[in-house]
C-alpha cells in the first residue's frame, strides 16, 4: 500500500434513539428534529424510505404521505454520546480515532491493518461488528480523510489505493463532498453533476463562485493534499495490549494479565530509560462498552511491582467497579505521558530512598482517593492570611515543597498566626469594643459567649487592590484570650471612619469575624 | 480427639503469650517531651512506634491541635509528617494552618496532607501511612463519633506502627474515649497565659499567647498518670513548664483509674 496515511471513515446513519425505542414491525418510523421552527425528518428507517419519505421533510408532509407514520425526537446529545462510545470501541483498532460530527468517525490506521489481516479484513470486521450492534454503516479506506468521507457516501465499502483517489470519486454525485446545501444546489443549476464535472473546471472558476474552502475540499478528495485529523486522544508514548480468544471476566485473570501487561510496558519503557508518570489501563467487553481507567504517578514509574499495585489500589477504590459483564476481549495497558528517568545511586543516600518511599506512598494515596485529595504546603508572597499558604497537589510539588523557604518566624515572640484557620471567616457578634478601634469586650461565637481577658492587636492588614475589583475592607486582627485561655484570632471588617460610613456619612456598624484559633 | 482439642488450646495459649510477650517485652524508644514531670511519669518520654491518642471537646480542638503538633515535632523532627484529616473536620474545626505551624517551630516542608472523604478511606490512608517507614509520625484527625474505630481498627494500626517504627497519633475531636490498644491517651485544654503576663496591651519581653496546655494523662499502659500544664516552646521546640505558673491543686493519681468516665466534666480546676 502506498506511503500516505490511510483513513477510513465509518458514517453511522441510524439514529440512536430510533433504535432504542424500537417501532413494531413493519411500521415506518422516523426520528424528527426542529429546524426553521417546523419539525423536519432527521432520519428515517429503510420502511419510511420505501413509503417515499426522505430526510429534511417536513413532518406535516411526511404525515401526510403516509399516514400510520412513527415519529420520535431526536436526541442529539444521546446521538454524540453513541457516537462517542463508537469511537471508544474504535480505539482497539487504532489510537488515532476522531470524530466528525454529527455521524462519522474517522480512523487513522497507518500502520495498524496488517495486524487485523489486511485492509479489507479491517473493513469488514469494523462493519460486521457495528451492524450486529444495530448500527447501519458505510465504511472506506482512502489515503485522505476526505476522500473517505466522500467515499462513504457515495460508494461505501470502496478501498482506494493511493493514487487512484480520483478516478474512484469523480463518479459521484457532488453531494458527497458534503458541503453546503447553498453550493450543492448552485453546482447542480450550474449543470455540474458529478465531482469529475467540477474536477474538470479550471480552480479558479470555481473558486472564484463558490469560495476557497470548496477547492481545498475538492482537492482533498481527489487526493491532492490532506487535512490532518484531530483525534479524540493524544497519541500515547507507549501501549501494550493483550488479546484474548475467550472473553475475560475473574478478578484473577484480569489481575495477572495487568501485572503481565506492566511488566511489558516497564520493558519497553526501559530501553528509552522513560518512566511514565501517567497510565492508561482500557478494558474492552465484548459487548463494546470500553472503561478506561487512569493513574498518575509522581515520579517516573519504572518498576512493574509499582504499577500494578497502583491500579490494584485505583481498582479497588472504585465507586462503581468494573463490570466485565460478558467479558473483556482486550485489555490495555499505555502510558500517556512519559519522561526521561534520571538514575540516582541509591545506596549511598539514605534520604533519597526515603524520598522515593515517600513518593510511592503518595502515588498509592492518590491512586485510591485522588491526586487533589493529597497536599503539600507552599507558601505563597502575600498577606493576606487565606491566601498565604497554597495547597498544592502532592504527587506534582514534593520536590518544589521540600525546598521552598518559608519566612522565618520572629524569636522569643508567641504565634502571630493560628494553628487553625477557618476558610470562610464565621461571624460573631460584638456588642461593643472598649474604645473605637480597639478590641471587643466579649463577643459570642457559635452560641457561646466569650469574655475578653487578653487582647493584643489592632494587626491592620490591608487587601490587595490590585488583585480585586471592588471595594475590599481592610481588616484589624487582634489576637484574644477569654477567661477559659482559649486563644483567637479575630477581625474587625473596615476602618471606623474611612470605610465604615453609610452613604449619608454616619458611622456604620462593624462586622467581626472569628478567623481562626491559637493553640 | 481429647488431645487434639488440649494440643489446640495450648497452640493458642501459646499464641496469646507471644502477643502479650511482644506487646510488654520489647523496649521502646523514647522521646522526651522536654516536660521534666511528664517526662519522669512517662519513664523517659513519649514510647515512639505506637499509637497514642489525643482526645478534646469540641471548642478545645485548637489546644489539642497545638498539643499534637508538638508531640509530633519531638516525635519526628525534621521527618515527613502525614496528616490525615476528614473534609468535614476542616469545617467544624477549621483548616490546620501551614503560617500557625510555622509559628510553632515546626517545619511546614515536611507536612503532607491528605483529605479523606469519610472515615473508612482515612482508617485506611493512615494504616497504610503508618506501615511506611520513610515517614517519620502519622497523625489522624477525625471529628466526633466513629464507630468504624474499634477495638480492631485501632489493633491493626499498633501493630503497623510497631511494625515500620512510625508513631500515630490520633486526635479525637468531641468523642468519648472507647477501649483501644494506645499506648497513651490524653485529654487536653486550652489553659490560661501566665498570670504574670499582662492583662491587656503586651510590654515588650512578657508577651502573652503562648501555646499552654492543661495536658492530662488518662491512661498509659506502662506507668502512672498525671496532669500538668505545659507550655510548648517555640524557640526550643520542646515542651516545658510554664514560668510563674501554679500546677494544678489536686495531686495527680498515682493508681490507674477504672475507667474514663468522669472526663469530660466541666468542673475543671482552679487556681490557688
Amino acid at each position: 500500500m502506498g506511503t500516505g496515511s490511510r483513513k477510513e471513515n465509518a458514517s453511522k446513519k441510524s439514529s440512536s434513539v430510533a433504535r432504542e425505542n424500537a417501532a413494531p414491525d413493519n411500521v415506518p418510523s422516523v426520528v424528527v428534529a426542529k429546524e426553521n421552527n417546523a419539525l423536519q425528518i432527521y432520519a428515517l428507517d429503510d420502511k419510511a424510505a420505501r413509503c417515499g419519505l426522505e430526510a429534511g421533510l417536513p413532518l406535516a408532509n411526511a404525515r401526510a404521505i403516509c399516514p400510520e407514520l412513527m415519529v420520535f425526537d431526536a436526541d442529539e446529545v444521546a446521538d454524540a454520546k453513541i457516537l462517542d462510545d463508537i469511537a471508544d470501541w474504535c480505539d482497539r483498532f487504532t489510537p488515532l480515532v476522531a470524530l466528525d460530527p454529527p455521524h462519522g468517525l474517522f480512523l487513522d490506521i497507518t500502520g495498524c491493518a496488517h495486524l487485523f489481516g489486511g485492509e479489507a479484513a479491517l473493513l469488514r470486521m469494523i462493519c460486521g461488528a457495528l451492524t450486529r450492534h444495530g448500527f447501519f454503516v458505510s465504511a472506506a479506506i482512502a489515503s485522505t480523510s476526505v476522500c473517505a468521507r466522500t467515499l462513504t457516501r457515495g460508494s461505501p465499502g470502496r478501498i482506494v489505493k493511493d493514487g487512484e483517489e480520483a478516478e474512484a470519486v469523480n463518479p459521484l454525485p457532488v453531494s458527497t463532498l458534503g458541503a453546503d446545501a447553498a453550493i450543492t444546489t448552485g453546482l447542480r443549476r450550474a449543470g455540474l453533476k458529478t465531482i469529475g464535472d467540477v474536477a474538470a473546471r479550471a480552480p479558479y472558476e470555481i473558486t472564484a463562485r463558490f469560495g476557497g474552502d470548496f477547492t481545498t475540499r475538492l482537492a482533498h478528495a481527489l487526493g491532492e493534499g490532506d487535512a490532518p485529523i484531530s483525534p479524540r486522544k493524544p497519541l500515547p508514548d507507549y501501549i501494550v495490549e493483550k488479546r484474548f480468544a475467550e472473553p475475560v471476566t475473574t478478578e484473577n485473570v484480569i489481575s495477572i494479565t495487568l501485572s503481565q501487561l506492566a511488566h511489558m510496558l516497564v520493558a519497553a519503557m526501559g530501553k528509552q530509560g522513560k518512566g511514565a508518570r501517567r497510565l492508561e489501563a482500557g478494558f474492552f467487553r465484548t459487548d463494546g462498552a470500553v472503561r478506561a481507567i487512569v493513574v498518575d504517578t509522581g515520579q517516573p514509574a519504572t518498576k512493574a511491582q509499582v504499577i500494578d499495585r497502583l491500579f490494584r489500589e485505583r481498582l479497588e477504590a472504585l465507586n462503581d467497579p468494573l463490570d466485565p459483564g460478558f467479558g473483556f476481549d482486550l485489555i490495555r495497558l499505555s502510558a500517556s505521558r512519559t519522561e526521561i528517568v534520571v538514575q540516582q545511586q541509591r545506596d549511598l543516600d539514605a534520604n533519597v530512598h526515603d524520598n522515593d518511599k515517600l513518593a510511592d506512598l503518595i502515588d498509592r494515596i492518590a491512586a485510591r482517593i485522588g491526586g487533589r485529595r493529597v497536599i503539600v504546603h507552599l507558601p505563597q508572597d502575600t498577606h493576606i492570611p487565606e491566601r498565604a499558604v497554597w495547597a498544592a497537589p502532592a504527587q506534582h510539588h514534593l520536590t518544589a515543597s521540600a525546598q521552598a523557604a518559608w519566612p522565618a518566624r520572629a524569636e522569643s515572640e508567641p504565634p502571630l498566626r493560628p494553628l487553625r484557620l477557618f476558610e470562610k471567616p464565621e461571624p460573631i457578634k460584638v456588642p461593643f469594643a472598649t474604645v473605637p478601634d480597639g478590641p471587643p469586650h466579649h463577643f459570642t461565637w457559635r452560641r457561646a459567649v466569650h469574655a475578653v481577658v487578653r487582647a493584643e492587636g489592632p494587626e491592620r492588614i490591608a487587601m490587595e487592590w490590585w488583585k480585586q475589583d471592588g471595594e475590599v475592607l481592610t481588616r484589624d486582627y487582634f489576637r484574644i484570650e477569654d477567661e477559659a485561655g482559649l486563644r483567637f484570632w479575630i477581625y474587625r471588617d473596615g476602618l471606623y471612619g474611612s470605610e465604615l460610613v453609610t452613604e449619608e456619612g454616619k458611622p456604620a456598624p462593624a462586622n467581626w469575624f472569628v478567623h481562626g484559633l491559637f493553640a | 480427639m481429647m488431645s487434639a482439642r488440649m494440643s489446640t488450646l495450648a497452640s493458642l495459649r501459646g499464641d496469646i503469650e507471644r502477643l502479650e510477650a511482644h506487646g510488654d517485652g520489647y523496649a521502646p524508644n523514647k522521646v522526651a517531651l522536654g516536660h521534666a514531670g511528664a517526662d519522669a511519669t512517662l519513664r523517659g518520654g513519649l514510647a515512639a512506634a505506637t499509637v497514642h491518642e489525643v482526645f478534646s471537646a469540641g471548642h478545645q480542638s485548637a489546644a489539642a491541635t497545638g498539643f499534637i503538633a508538638g508531640l509530633a515535632g519531638r516525635l519526628a523532627p525534621r521527618r515527613p509528617l502525614v496528616w490525615v484529616r476528614q473534609d468535614f473536620s476542616e469545617i467544624e474545626l477549621g483548616a490546620l494552618s501551614m503560617s500557625g505551624w510555622a509559628e510553632l517551630g515546626l517545619d511546614p516542608r515536611c507536612v503532607v496532607s491528605v483529605r479523606a472523604a469519610d472515615v473508612d478511606t482515612a482508617l485506611r490512608t493512615a494504616a497504610d501511612a503508618l506501615a511506611c517507614d520513610a515517614v517519620g509520625a502519622v497523625v489522624l484527625e477525625l471529628w466526633g463519633e466513629v464507630r468504624q474505630l474499634d477495638l480492631t481498627a485501632s489493633r491493626k494500626l499498633t501493630l503497623a506502627a510497631q511494625a515500620s517504627g512510625v508513631t500515630g497519633l490520633l486526635l479525637r475531636v468531641a468523642a468519648q474515649p472507647l477501649p483501644s490498644t494506645a499506648e497513651s491517651r490524653w485529654i487536653v485544654r486550652a489553659a490560661h497565659s501566665p498570670p504574670a503576663a499582662p492583662l491587656t496591651l503586651a510590654a515588650p519581653g512578657s508577651a502573652w499567647g503562648a501555646p499552654v496546655f492543661d495536658a492530662e494523662l488518662v491512661r498509659n499502659r506502662h506507668g502512672p498518670l498525671g496532669r500538668w500544664i505545659m507550655e510548648w516552646k517555640c524557640d526550643e521546640c520542646l515542651f516545658g513548664e510554664p514560668a510563674a505558673y501554679p500546677q494544678p491543686v489536686a495531686a495527680a493519681p498515682a493508681h490507674r483509674p477504672h475507667q474514663t468516665q468522669s472526663v469530660f466534666k466541666r468542673s475543671g480546676y482552679r487556681f490557688a
